[in-house]
């Protein structure tokens, strides 16, 4: 099948790799990054391009938008790999829905209109029998969506706890090893390239509950928004908090939480087990599902990375391949 | 509760194994032989803690034993949770936020570990709370988020409640 990618930073850059070491069946027939774009009907050379971004910051004709790409370009996939904003989920939204208008399928990394207008997005995309398929959205390379929609299905969910934020969970898993301050272990995640210069987003626990609302509205179809969502960061911890939670064999993580019997959407600190399931270090995330029949399973896995994320983004589209390619 | 046995050697031992196997703690057993006593039957008086909903349990267990229970004492508050509450804890008084909870009558803060680094600086506290029920606990977790919402604490909460 043919696809489109629009997006070359992390996430795009993996994606891209793997499809030109993988012989996964999928041609790249149209890019875009922010500044440029190309299109290519029979097939783009991917090494060439990656080291052409490398070398120019550009992958393509500067003359040719993203927008060119997803409304003219040949493909059956529109692959949106470009950054989250959270506010408006902008320009990405109108790229999906343009595409999905076009009859396109469309796979995406980005939370911002995942979590805005997921309703809106899966009727459209029902409409127009096309796949909207969002893997990579949720906690990196861990297949959430794939095990709840087709692994548990039948299953009926009534609960989700996870480790959904690998910045803050570095930072607590740093606090608790080492005894640092919060404001210690938070300068290390900005050197070793885990945390932004402006952390807000992390560690006040704003991307977990994004996340959470994108689970929610995937699982029960509720149209809870961001601001739902009972939210907690990890700002104002101290080690001494930690300790006093380690003396009882436990610890304290950030933990987003959603129930359907409840209504309940939570993200905050928690004092956990050492020994729960949830208790994962570093930046791993980890989701615990609980349901009527499997009762509860928990994954756990990379949260970021370039590869980690097209991982998802690849699961999605031979998802998609299997689906809807009537020539395989 | 106290029971009244058959004074015979392993009779104390068969009232007593019921209680753990309940999952119950046992935290005193008194035993007064009164001088002079010519009674075939021995009264014990045993102090003990029992997850909740398990007492009843108990008391048909004791009876298959042979054990008569003469009387069951007064519940003690058995469900726990602890919480940490982190912030300027000694300027919003508190002692004032323990007695929101302990002024409930339904729940009390029976065990407090603090650390205050500085003055002037948040300290750290952890506050383990009893109560009888699961609703009563709700109910006092529910009176202290009021509370730190009130007075500008951060209150964590456990991610499942410990019975």
């Amino acid at each position: 099948m043919k696809v489109a990618v629009l997006g070359m930073g992390s996430v795009g850059r993996g994606v891209l790799s793997v499809l030109a070491a993988k012989d996964l069946g999928f041609s790249v027939t149209a890019l875009a990054d922010s500044k440029s774009g190309l299109i290519n009907p029979s097939g783009i050379d991917i090494k060439k391009v990656l080291a052409q971004k490398k070398k120019t910051g550009r992958c393509g004709d500067k003359t040719i938008s993203a927008m060119d790409v997803v409304k003219k370009a040949d493909y059956d996939i529109l692959v949106e790999v470009s950054p989250t904003n959270a506010s408006t989920g902008e320009p990405a939204l109108t790229y999906l829905k343009t595409a999905m208008n076009r009859k396109k399928h469309v796979v995406t990394s980005n939370k911002g209109p995942i979590a805005l207008a997921y309703k809106e997005l899966k009727s459209l995309a029902k409409k127009k029998d096309v796949a909207l398929r969002h893997e990579a959205t949720v906690a990196g390379a861990i297949p959430v969506f794939h095990t709840l929609e087709q692994g548990l299905a039948g299953n009926e969910i009534f609960a989700i706890f996870g480790v959904l934020n690998g910045t803050c969970n570095y930072i607590l898993t740093r606090m608790a090893e080492e005894g640092l301050t919060y404001e210690q272990a938070l300068l290390e995640a900005r050197e070793l390239g885990y945390a932004e210069a402006d952390p807000t987003y992390d560690v006040k626990g704003i991307d977990a509950a994004i996340k959470l609302v994108i689970l929610a509205n995937t699982i029960w179809g509720n149209g809870v928004r961001l601001d739902d969502v009972d939210r907690t960061g990890i700002d104002l911890l101290t080690p001494y908090a930690i300790h006093l939670a380690e003396e009882e064999d436990c610890t304290i993580r950030l933990i987003a939480e959603a129930d359907r019997r409840t209504g309940l959407l939570r993200v905050s600190p928690r004092i956990i087990r050492k020994n729960h399931p949830l208790v994962v270090e570093g930046t791993l995330n980890a989701i615990s599902i609980e349901t009527d029949m499997a009762k509860e399973i928990t994954l756990i896995g990379k949260g970021a990375g370039s590869v980690e994320t097209a991982s998802a983004v690849i699961g999605d589209l031979l998802f998609i391949a299997g689906q809807y390619d009537r020539r395989t | 509760m106290k029971l009244e046995m058959k004074d015979s050697p392993g009779q104390l031992l068969a009232a007593l194994r019921p209680i753990s196997d309940v999952g119950g703690n046992i935290i005193a057993v008194i035993h007064q032989r009164e001088p002079g006593s010519r009674s075939d039957t021995l009264d014990v008086q045993i102090v003990l803690e029992l997850p909740e909903g398990r007492l009843d349990g108990l008391v048909s267990l004791l009876q298959k034993e042979g054990v008569h229970i003469q009387r069951i004492g007064e519940e003690r508050l058995l469900y726990r949770r602890t919480v940490i509450l982190i912030g300027h804890l000694m300027h919003t008084d508190l002692s004032d936020t323990i007695d929101r909870i302990d002024s409930t009558g339904f729940a009390e803060v029976y065990e407090l570990s603090m650390s205050m680094p500085a003055i002037n600086e948040r300290s750290s506290s952890r506050l383990t709370i009893k109560s009888l029920t699961k609703d009563d606990m709700e109910k006092a977790i529910g009176i202290l988020r009021n509370v730190c919402r009130e007075k500008d604490l951060l209150l964590i909460e456990p991610l499942e409640a410990m019975v």
